[in-house]
């Protein structure tokens, strides 16, 4: 069994249940692999090997008695956000470089008790604030399509350790692209859920309003399967939504028969690479193949997304990193002299810069006197850009357009300049405003590095999704392309 | 030198009786070792969300509709924004923009004796935050999270108030609801029903109001008032000096009887109040403020009335009675168990028990001597089978445990004496016995006859019936 690592999470499932292998020796295979390999990607900020090991006897122990859930003994990484109880979950901070979550979050609970087997922690963008990876205490992750280049982000140790092959399956979290860009750069599928669909308890905020947990894998019917598993109703977050998770797998098809795609026309303007977008025209042109229609939509506001979301959450991410003051957790700073010199030098040193800007950014915009121009008049934008969306799902059933403005980009190119950094999640954003589901899936290659097609559904219409891009994957093979390196 | 006229607000903190935190499963339960009763959600952990405990929006509904206040159908909690040690999230989550309760009212009795009408602005759900300590620590404080995440109804009135005896009044009134409607304690030394009082002071007849200075954390009636003289007589002094009362808060130091600078306005926080994306808006039907209206017990004002139209006690004493709902209850169900006047049990409630409750250190609920016992003490005085005075003195046997009324008269042989003739067979006694003062009497200085209703009641050990004994001295004397 040399190539388990080039199955997907469905392949494995099918090899499990058929007694091909066992977890014990799928684990380790994948172990080893992350061994051999991350120290060049540093995709991975804690490797779990014990308890993986630990994790997948007991998986193969309740295979063998005929029980275990849906993910019985697949693996599959947790983006380092999520807490997972008894490891260290550090967000990709030296501020929580030492934290061990006395606790799990619900996803890992959820996940857990379905059997799965997690392999590690991955590597993010520090609390998750960065569309490069670049921002990780730990150090950025490498794109396995060039290693100059970046994986993208925050989610970008989920979505190289898929891409690599060192997972089949990761979990990530999308507060403004977070989940599809690095995706899209990696040629790996990211779903962000519905706002609400998945809980977010345990997994540290962002900005709370925003942030949504998904999976990056490589294929449509693996997001559907993890999806049906995270996703439901969490009496433990306020914000998570009572509303039925329809059967995810069950729904796949291959035709498109019927189903409305709407291109938005402000996605094709001169921000956007002329080959990425030929390779999203391209791709749509498969759905309409698959029996799909495409229309253009307008969407007038959508163009605002990109500052309405960098008032929105650095508001919200202000007031959520207060509590890391070095007082009852995370990094403390040695000797402080009073109390004001603990929380300053706690904070200033345990954050990095882009944190910081932030955090500033959102302090500022909540301030008295700033409120309304800022805050409050982001949240109007906000309710006009939903209602773009909204008006467009009254003709059609997904939006398509190209996931990012251009293929990966090398690392440092835009580390000193953060708003062209921002404008990567300009096509992303508009989603997570409204608070609807999207996922890219791989379209294509530009110059040898993947690119992906977004889709954006209507509320918890996450089915419609990951049935137009299984069709796709149908009939075609870039889901299935892996860097060379990895094979 | 001009006239002052006295401008007070108060912020009424008070803690909601519930048994779990508003935002997490952890107990609120008062005097736990420290850190024990705080969860990861109390202790802000990583990750961890709040959720609300339904149970408050209850309370505060009740609240709202007890000061006839609007109940908002929808109201939305926000963060405030500042960093503590005891504030472990570095927010508080409360109500900002739409709270929960709004235009509210109550009546108070101001110097005058007139009934006064007290605004209520508005009264919001937000969480405690922790305490620190900072004794016995060296040069280190610690922290105790136990009160994080305790619920608090934050009343606050109109600055309606114009002196610290009508702040205590309002202070009052406000702490009656509260535990009339059950929810909160109202315990002062736990520190479950405190204030902060905003003052200021302006020549009288002008409009605008004067600076104000706020008091924080006020824990007693008595510190109340104290506290706001002090801080009026120090703004009416600072501005005969030709000075000018500073926007500040102020702390009320009780051993010293003083207020002192806290903060200036410059150094006061940014709250950046917005509202909190991890809860949803509350929102209420209206059916369901009907429904708790339904249930609403009877209030110290409307019961207060009630006691005066139908039972016929004094205005005074039925506001006494109804302060706390155990008395009142203890009043009613004597009242209704007797045939004695209503107005005698209101009396021996507010008099005789209430002295005996103090002297002893008992609530009501502690009696010794039951509302049934009491009635049936006061049927025997009503049915003259004992007189008032001894009632007082079978009282207090009652009250040492030696069984109901008719025991202690029965066993110590108190059954007043109603036989015509063996009253007058005593007057007689005592008319042959004093000579002089007959004379005087007869001579046109009646108010001798309290001296000789003295003499045959002495002659009785007090058993007689005085009315009988008047009666008889009368026709006898006037023989």
């Amino acid at each position: 069994m040399t190539d388990l690592h080039k199955r997907t999470l469905s392949e494995l499932a099918g090899g499990l249940e058929a007694g091909d292998f066992s977890s014990v020796e799928l684990t380790q295979a994948l172990l080893d692999r992350i061994g051999a390999h991350d120290e060049t990607l540093n995709a991975f900020v804690t490797v779990t090997g014990d308890e993986a090991l630990a994790a997948a006897e007991r998986a193969d122990a309740a295979r063998a008695a005929g029980e275990g859930g849906a993910l019985n003994g697949l693996p599959i990484v947790h983006k380092d956000i999520f807490c997972t109880e008894g490891v260290k979950t550090t967000c990709g901070s030296k501020m929580l470089d030492n934290f061990v979550s006395p606790y799990d979050a619900t996803i890992v609970e959820r996940m857990a008790a379905a059997g799965a087997v997690v392999l590690g922690k991955a590597n993010m963008d520090e609390f998750a604030m960065g569309s490069s990876n670049e921002t990780s205490f730990y150090g950025p992750v490498k794109n396995p399509w060039d290693l100059a280049r970046s994986p993208g982000g925050s989610s970008g140790g989920s979505a190289a350790a898929v891409a690599a092959r060192l997972a089949p399956a990761a979990t990530a979290t999308d507060t403004g692209g977070s989940i599809r860009q690095p995706a899209a750069l990696t040629g790996t599928l990211g779903i962000k859920p519905t706002y609400g669909r998945v809980s977010r308890y345990g997994m540290i905020a962002f900005a709370s309003s925003l942030d949504q947990a998904g999976v990056i894998t490589r294929s449509a019917e693996d997001a559907a399967r993890l999806l049906g598993v995270m996703a439901g109703f969490d009496e433990r977050d306020s914000t998570s939504i009572d509303e039925p998770v329809p059967d995810y797998v069950g729904a796949l098809g291959t035709s498109l028969d019927g189903l409305k795609v709407g291109v938005v026309r402000q996605h094709f303007d001169e921000g956007l690479d002329g080959d990425t977008g030929a390779r999203t025209r391209e791709a749509i042109a498969v759905l309409e193949s698959l029996g799909a229609k495409a229309v253009e939509v307008d969407m007038p506001n959508i163009d605002l997304s990109v500052p309405t979301y960098y008032v929105v959450a650095p508001a919200e991410c202000s007031s959520n990193l207060s509590r890391f003051d070095g007082v009852r957790f995370g990094y403390r700073a040695p000797d402080p002299e009073d109390l004001l010199d603990l929380y300053c030098r706690s904070r200033g040193e345990g954050f990095g810069d882009e944190v910081k800007r932030r955090i500033m950014t959102g302090t500022y915009v909540l301030s008295a006197g700033y409120y309304d121009a800022y805050y409050l008049k982001a949240q109007q934008v906000r309710h006009l850009i939903a209602d773009d969306f909204k008006n467009a799902f009254e003709d059609v059933d997904v939006i398509a357009g190209p996931t990012t403005p251009t293929p990966a980009f090398r690392l440092g190119a835009k580390v000193d300049d953060p708003i062209t950094m921002y404008l990567n999640d300009i096509y992303t954003i508009g989603a997570n405003l409204g608070g609807f589901p999207a996922l890219s899936v791989p379209c294509g290659f530009v110059k040898g590095l993947p690119v992906g097609l977004h889709l954006v559904g209507h509320h918890f219409d996450e089915a419609t999704l990951l049935r137009c891009a299984h069709a796709y994957e149908q009939t075609t093979t870039w889901h299935t392309a892996c860097p060379e390196a990895f094979e | 030198m001009s006239a002052w006229e006295v401008v007070i607000g108060l912020e009424i903190h008070s803690q909601l009786a519930t048994k779990s935190k508003i935002f997490s499963g952890a107990s609120t339960a008062y005097g736990a070792e420290p850190n024990t009763q705080a969860c990861l959600v109390d202790l802000g952990y990583p990750g961890v969300l709040p959720v609300l405990n339904e149970e408050v929006v209850h309370m505060a509904t009740m609240f709202g509709l007890a000061v006839n206040a609007s109940v908002a159908q929808r109201s939305v909690f926000a963060r405030k924004n500042y960093f503590y040690p005891d504030l472990p999230k570095g927010y508080q989550i409360s109500q900002f923009e739409l709270p929960i309760v709004e235009h509210g009212e109550l009546f108070i009795t101001d110097a005058d004796g007139n009934e006064k009408r007290i605004g209520i602005t508005r009264a919001h759900l937000e969480e405690d935050a922790g305490k620190s300590i900072h004794e016995g620590l060296g040069k280190s404080s610690g922290i105790d999270l136990n009160r994080t995440g305790t619920p608090l109804l934050e009343i606050v009135s109109e600055p309606d108030i114009r002196s610290a005896k009508e702040a205590v009044a309002y202070m009052r009134k406000i702490h009656t609801i509260v535990r009339y409607l059950g929810i909160s304690d109202g315990n002062m030394q736990e520190g479950s029903f405190r204030c902060d009082a905003n003052i200021s002071v302006r020549p009288e007849g002008q409009e605008e109001f004067g600076t104000r200075a706020e008091i924080k954390n006020l824990n007693s009636f008595r510190f109340v008032e104290k506290a706001i003289n002090y801080e009026i007589e120090r703004q009416i002094e600072l501005i005969e000096d030709g000075g000018e009362v500073v926007q500040e808060t102020r702390l009320y130091d009780s051993d010293k009887d003083e207020t002192r600078s806290m903060r200036s306005k410059e150094e006061a926080n940014d709250y950046r109040y917005f509202p909190d994306p991890d809860l949803l808006p509350v929102e209420i039907s209206a059916d369901y403020i009907e429904a708790v209206r339904a249930e609403l017990p009877e209030l110290p004002d409307a019961k207060q009335h009630r006691f005066v139209d139908e039972y016929g006690v004094k205005n005074d004493d039925a506001a006494i009675l109804t302060i706390s709902r155990p008395v009142a209850d203890y009043f009613e169900a004597a009242a209704k168990a007797t045939q004695a006047n209503a107005q005698t049990v209101a009396n021996w409630v507010v008099g005789d028990l209430s002295g005996a409750l103090n002297k002893d250190g008992l609530d009501i609920g502690e009696s010794k001597v039951s509302a049934g016992e009491l009635a049936g003490l006061l049927t025997r005085v009503h049915d003259h089978t004992i007189s008032g005075k001894i009632a007082k003195q079978v009282f207090e046997a009652m009250w040492a445990g030696e069984g109901s009324a008719d025991d202690v008269i029965e066993a110590k042989g108190l059954k007043q004496i109603t036989d015509s003739s063996a009253i007058e067979a005593v007057v007689d006694k005592v008319i042959a016995a004093n000579p002089g003062q007959v004379a005087e009497y007869k001579a046109g200085k009646e108010k001798l006859i309290g001296f000789f209703v003295g003499q045959v009641m002495k002659e009785t050990q007090g058993q007689a019936n005085p009315g009988q004994v008047n009666q008889i001295l009368k026709t006898k004397l006037s023989g």
